[in-house]
């Protein structure tokens, strides 16, 4: 059949896809059934990303709850679990306000180009083997791009809503968005020298010891940049609230935020599932063949209550002292580790350039004792910088009536007239 | 430890001494200065080595419906005494006072209070304006003729 | 060169609050910033002024009582405190022993209540999304179930009055007493690893917004922000009133730094005042006597004509005091409220000019205000 969209294209290496083009194939014209394999493929990948939000922002509430010795939400459905769709239907219902002076267009957009990195960083997620929705030979690359894309929508959001408190977090928002990108792909140039390829498939492979332990550093490393890419506490100053109020989006409302905050929930779940597939082997565990997919959700999971858990304990980072963790710890930090990385690859690698579960071992533990040595050497540095006098507290609250002066004898006792 | 409330001669004769024309009046325990020379005696009440007044507690006034009062309270950390020192507004009308703004800056928030609820005026405070209320409010509700 | 003569910039003049999650009420902040940090500040308040001391004025002295509840509404103990013995003094009257003990000990347990609000609301700003002050409202639930045994409320407990206290004690409120004080040792003991060590409140709070002893005294500043300059100036101490005299307690104060206090002297003067108050409890729960707790007062006070007291209190946020005149009528002449919430707002320019907008918030929660205090 001649057919111009054929399955000559990217996605016809993906199983879900051939499987669909395949099987509507039989019945449909080859062009209809390419848009009906590809409606499939991005009808999962918003679900995914809806889902997750949704799931994130139920866990992460009855979550926080629980730390705080409250219940959460409990009221709608079982475990309150229904409690993101009465979310949803309240803010559909809501108005939706368009500040007068705001740039409407820009404004307009903002919720979109929130929302597509999210889906975007989820396409090339293997969820299970062989199951991401696009296996691009440049995965991890492709990852770092479209992250940064959040950048323009939170400076979009806050230079067009024409408040400035948005424009505060636009500001810090980028500031901090720019600063972290450095680290993290540092960060990353590691793991993707251990696995010999950019590709996200290949790097979970490649992880017969997860990096987590093989790369300690680059794990920190990446981690910390992702929460403060993602906005999320210690490092959440585009939307501060105690500082900006809602930060960027403090003028959106109804649809419009609803759907910036499920970017953000959606987001956090997405840059789990990378950060599990980078790290913590993706798919792999007993039986991955048939619950590839189950380790991939639980570790996922895991992650994200890592992130839940840190909002609800920590307070924030002053802005400068951010901009500051990022360029003065965790760059170096970044760098040592690549440089670390590269020789011990180099040293280590058979003639063919394949490194075994051993060569891992190793590299585990000098990687280990070097973080080990870059906290303590960091550690001190800093603590030096930031604590100019620390007395300590006494041990003992010693009661000071009057601040240790002479106060010589009165000469005029109280009462005496003249 | 209790605080010595310094006694209203002594303070007659320690004011009289160094600030000429000052002194007003006093009772057992309180001090009538004239409203003019409030702010050279609060400046002898602070530097004066024996008073060293540095914390100044608070400043009231009073509608005597005759007369208006502004009570100040006074205490020094250092020698561990307090004071009481007053002074009398006569009449109900473009009352003012001198300003100890640039004595204590815990002048500051009251002496716009009692400018925006009795209608004193404090000259020399860089931001004489009314501070509970709105600009534009008509009259000074903590007057006794205020209903 | 980024900062190049060509690149125009700006100051941003800024209106924090009167709506705001941080300025702990209607509180308004004018500032201009220059990029993050503040050049100029103006605090604007107001928006909750009642008129409470005009108020004062048409009600007779037992019914002013309730009004001194929605000052400081965190702290209502204390402020009914001050105002009964502000009339007591304008009487001469005193209070029989249990009366002291009972209104002591209801003023430590608010003092507790309300130094939990501000570390609370501190760790707020900072950015904990609530835990800390979750942990610090399970205890102050505590206090005020308590409260709610001694006077059936528990925020606007109107609960003392000239003369003494309004109710005895029930006799299950020690029992439940004892118990509260035992599981706060534990609580206390797990807020002060959460908070007090934890290095990001450390690196927010330490060297920021110095306030020097010398401007404090001279803006008129008390209580704990005070002490955190390095002055251990308490009127519990100093002219010790009700049952101070009969306990024993430190006031706590940071070592002495020339600079001043910062924010985390604030802060920690608060946490160590907890303590202190814990102390005065357990000494007034085992001193208490059996006894009447008030004094043979008449319904409706008369004082004499011209008296005129003025009756302070270390109140949780500083010098609380009421100064009242009486022309012998049954309500007061005049009563005028010396608060100490708006007194240490004077020193605000001080505090905040120079630092950044992240620091203003915490630096705010240091002072800890109370705008029902500031507007009265």
């Amino acid at each position: 059949m001649n057919c111009v969209l054929g399955p000559d294209n990217i996605l016809y290496d993906t199983v879900l896809f051939r499987e669909v083009y395949n099987f509507v194939g039989q019945v449909l014209p080859c062009w209809l059934s390419w848009f009906v394999a590809g409606f499939v493929i991005i009808f999962l990948l918003v679900n995914a990303v809806l889902l997750g939000a949704a799931a994130f922002s139920w866990m992460e509430r009855r979550l926080i709850g629980k730390f705080q010795n409250r219940l959460g939400p409990n009221r709608w459905g079982p475990f309150g679990l229904f409690q993101p769709i009465a979310d949803m239907v309240k803010l559909l219902f809501k108005e939706d306000l368009t500040p007068g002076t705001a740039d409407k267009l820009v404004f307009l957009a903002v919720p979109v180009a929130m929302v597509a990195p999210v889906m975007l960083m989820l396409a090339v997620v293997p969820f299970a083997k062989d199951t991401a929705l696009a296996n691009l030979n440049v995965g991890v690359l492709y990852i770092l791009a479209v992250t940064s894309v959040t950048s323009i929508a939170i400076f979009m959001a806050g230079w067009s809503s024409n408040n400035r408190f948005a424009l505060f977090g636009a500001a810090r928002g980028v500031a901090v968005l720019i600063s972290y990108e450095v680290p993290v792909v540092v960060s990353l140039l590691g793991v993707v020298m251990l696995a010999g390829s950019m590709s996200l498939a290949d790097v979970v492979s490649a992880q017969t010891l997860p990096f987590i332990i093989v790369q300690p550093m680059a794990f920190f490393v990446f981690v910390a940049g992702t929460a403060a890419e993602l906005n999320r506490t210690p490092f959440d100053m585009a939307e501060a609230e105690s500082e900006l109020i809602a930060g960027y989006h403090t003028e959106y409302s109804g649809i419009k935020f609803a759907m910036i905050q499920a970017a953000e929930f959606g987001g956090v779940m997405a840059a789990s599932g990378v950060i599990v597939t980078l790290f913590l082997g993706g798919w792999e565990g007993p039986a991955a063949h048939w619950l590839g997919w189950l380790w991939f959700l639980l570790k996922t999971m895991a992650v994200a209550v890592g992130f839940i858990w840190v909002r609800a304990t920590f307070p924030r980072l002053r802005i400068d002292q951010l901009l500051a963790l990022a360029w003065k710890f965790l760059l170096p930090v970044s760098l040592i580790n690549l440089l670390a990385t590269a020789l011990e690859i180099y040293f280590l690698r058979d003639a063919s350039g394949v490194l075994t579960r051993g060569d891992l071992g190793i590299m585990t533990g000098i990687n280990l004792a070097l973080m080990a040595g870059c906290v303590f050497l960091f550690g001190s540095l800093v603590r030096e910088k930031v604590r100019p006098v620390a007395p300590g507290l006494p041990p003992g609250v010693t009661p000071v009536i009057l601040p240790a002066r002479e106060s010589p004898a009165r000469d005029l006792p109280a009462g005496e007239t003249d | 430890m209790a605080l010595l409330q310094l006694s209203g001669p002594e303070l007659a004769w320690r004011v009289g001494d160094a600030v000429a024309d000052s002194v007003d009046c006093w009772s057992d325990d309180a001090l009538w200065v004239c409203p003019a020379a409030i702010a050279g005696v609060a400046g002898f009440l602070r530097q004066d080595g024996e008073l060293d007044f540095q914390y100044l507690n608070a400043i009231s006034a009073i509608d005597y419906i005759g007369h208006f009062e502004l009570v100040y309270h006074l205490t020094s950390f250092r020698k561990g005494h307090k004071a009481t020192i007053r002074a009398r507004l006569a009449g109900r009308e473009n009352l003012w006072a001198p300003s100890v703004y640039h004595l204590w800056r815990g002048a500051d928030f009251q002496e716009r209070e009692i400018w925006d609820l009795m209608g004193i005026r404090f000259e020399g405070h860089p931001n004489m304006k009314r501070i509970m209320l709105w600009e534009g409010f008509e009259g000074h509700p903590l007057r006794k003729d205020y209903l | 060169m980024i900062n190049g003569p060509n690149i125009r910039t700006e100051p941003m003049t800024v209106n924090i609050g009167p709506q705001h999650p941080s300025t702990h009420g209607v509180f308004r902040l004018r500032v201009t910033f220059d990029g993050e940090e503040i050049l100029q500040v103006e605090p604007i308040f107001g928006y909750l002024h009642r008129g409470t001391e005009k108020l004062a004025e048409e009600r007779n002295y037992t019914q002013v009582v309730t009004l001194t509840d929605r000052l400081d509404y965190v702290s209502s103990m204390i402020n009914n405190q001050a105002y009964c013995l502000a009339v007591e003094k304008l009487l001469g009257v005193e209070a029989p022993m249990r009366g002291k003990y009972l209104r002591t000990l209801a003023a430590e347990l608010q003092r507790i209540a309300a130094h939990l609000m501000g570390i609370g609301f501190i760790l707020q700003d900072l950015g904990t999304l609530g835990t800390p002050l979750m942990y610090c409202f399970r205890s102050r639930e505590r206090i005020l179930d308590l409260f709610e045994m001694l006077c059936g409320a528990r925020i606007t407990v109107s609960y003392m009055r000239p003369g003494g206290v309004f109710f005895d004690a029930p006799p299950d409120f020690w029992p439940a007493l004892e118990q509260f004080l035992r599981d706060f040792d534990e609580e206390y003991k797990e807020l002060g690893q959460l908070i007090l060590e934890n290095e990001i409140v450390m690196v927010r709070t330490r060297g920021v917004s110095y306030l020097p002893l010398e401007a404090a005294i001279n803006g008129s500043v008390s209580g704990p922000v005070l002490r955190a300059s390095g002055l251990g100036w308490d009127w519990r101490k100093v002219e010790p009133y009700d049952a101070y005299d009969l306990v024993e307690f430190d006031v706590p104060v940071p070592p002495y730094n020339p600079a001043g206090g910062d924010n985390y002297d604030r802060f920690w003067v608060r946490v160590q005042e907890i303590r202190q108050s814990v102390r005065i409890i357990r000494q007034c729960a085992a001193q208490i006597e059996p006894g009447p707790v008030r004094a043979a007062v008449p319904l409706v006070l008369r004082p004499e004509p011209g008296a005129e007291a003025y009756g302070r209190v270390e109140a949780s946020k500083g010098e609380l005091a009421f100064y009242l005149v009486s022309d012998g009528g049954i309500s007061p002449y005049r009563c005028k409220i010396r608060s100490p919430s708006l007194l240490n707002l004077t020193v605000t320019e001080h505090l905040l000019v120079g630092w950044k907008l992240a620091d203003m918030i915490v630096t705010l929660g240091s002072v800890d205000i109370n705008m029902g205090e500031v507007d009265r």
